[in-house]
């Protein structure tokens, strides 16, 4: 089976990385632009059938390593 | 007093804290990050550097290595603990200090001697320097803007657990005497039983008039009584 995780800063935390990006956008003539957020993305693939069991791993390995909790939010989701 | 480096791969300060050590007469010990026990120690320091690359985020790593649940079972004991610039991101990565060092506000990395205020010295680390004294001490970080939420800061500004704040050279604290963007320019802080120092500062640096000053030594001599 095969996920991802989204990590994405917390909204209220400042994003400098992003702010430059949609700076630099902006000055590319890419108008209208109202936020960009900069992230991270990771795919994880597993041998185990066990749908649920996967998921309550990945949840761990968030918890425990990806994501600092404190300044970021993560999405799960199953790609195959 | 004994001390303990630990050391990663990618820590590039081990060595000067080392020199600074043993000049104040530590009996200091070098421990790679795969040892799972500690010598006997006083006091256990984090140095700078970039732990396995700043990977993932800096100090996340290392925060999970071998040695580390060592660390933090003395720490938890009530030895000294002192993380400086990555050693400092990495025991917030270990839980040991709150908080977390976000990349700097300017996207640069800062390398540069800048002032900061001893806030509180009634603890162990401090204890050699006056309140309010100002300080020239290098940084060189990236990733070195504090953030935490209220109630810690709250908690940091009741219960006096600010070490230093960066100022200018007249000690006023204020937005443009602040280098990375810290909340409150905080540039260093304890745990609640003050055993845990984290600072992003470069005291070992500091250590001799020939290369820079003498402003870090009172940190070192204060632990030594």
């Amino acid at each position: 089976m095969k996920f991802s995780i989204t990590i994405t800063l917390k909204k209220d935390v400042l994003d400098p990385q992003g702010k430059v990006v949609q700076n630099t956008l902006q000055n590319l003539n890419f108008k209208n632009l109202k936020n960009i957020r900069q992230g991270k993305y990771f795919e994880i693939e597993v041998n185990n059938d066990d749908q649920k069991d996967v998921e309550k791993k990945i949840d761990e390995m968030c918890k425990k390593l990806l994501v600092n909790l404190i300044i970021e939010d993560y999405k799960i989701n199953k790609i195959s | 007093m004994n001390s303990t480096v630990i050391v990663f791969p990618g820590s590039n300060c081990d060595r000067d804290i080392a020199v600074a050590l043993e000049k104040m007469q530590f009996k200091n010990k070098m421990i790679w990050h795969k040892e799972t026990k500690l010598p006997k120690s006083d006091l256990i320091v984090i140095p700078g550097g970039f732990s396995y690359g700043d990977y993932l985020r800096s100090g996340a790593i290392a925060g999970k290595s071998l040695i580390i649940n060592e660390v933090i079972k003395v720490a938890n004991q009530g030895c000294l603990v002192l993380g400086i610039c990555n050693g400092f991101q990495i025991l917030t990565e270990t839980g040991l200090l709150k908080g977390v060092l976000l990349r700097n506000k300017n996207l640069k990395f800062i390398n540069k001697d800048v002032n900061i205020k001893v806030i509180d010295n009634n603890n162990k680390f401090l204890k050699k320097y006056k309140n309010n004294q100002i300080l020239k001490i290098n940084i060189a970080h990236n990733e070195g803007n504090f953030f935490t939420n209220k109630d810690h800061l709250k908690e940091l500004n009741e219960k006096k657990l600010i070490a230093f704040k960066y100022c200018d050279e007249n000690g006023e604290i204020n937005e443009d005497s602040n280098p990375n963007g810290s909340i409150d320019n905080i540039a260093g802080i304890f745990n609640s039983k003050k055993n845990i120092l984290g600072m992003m500062p470069h005291p070992e640096r500091m250590i001799d008039n020939l290369v820079s000053n003498t402003d870090g030594t009172n940190l070192f001599s204060s632990l030594l009584n």
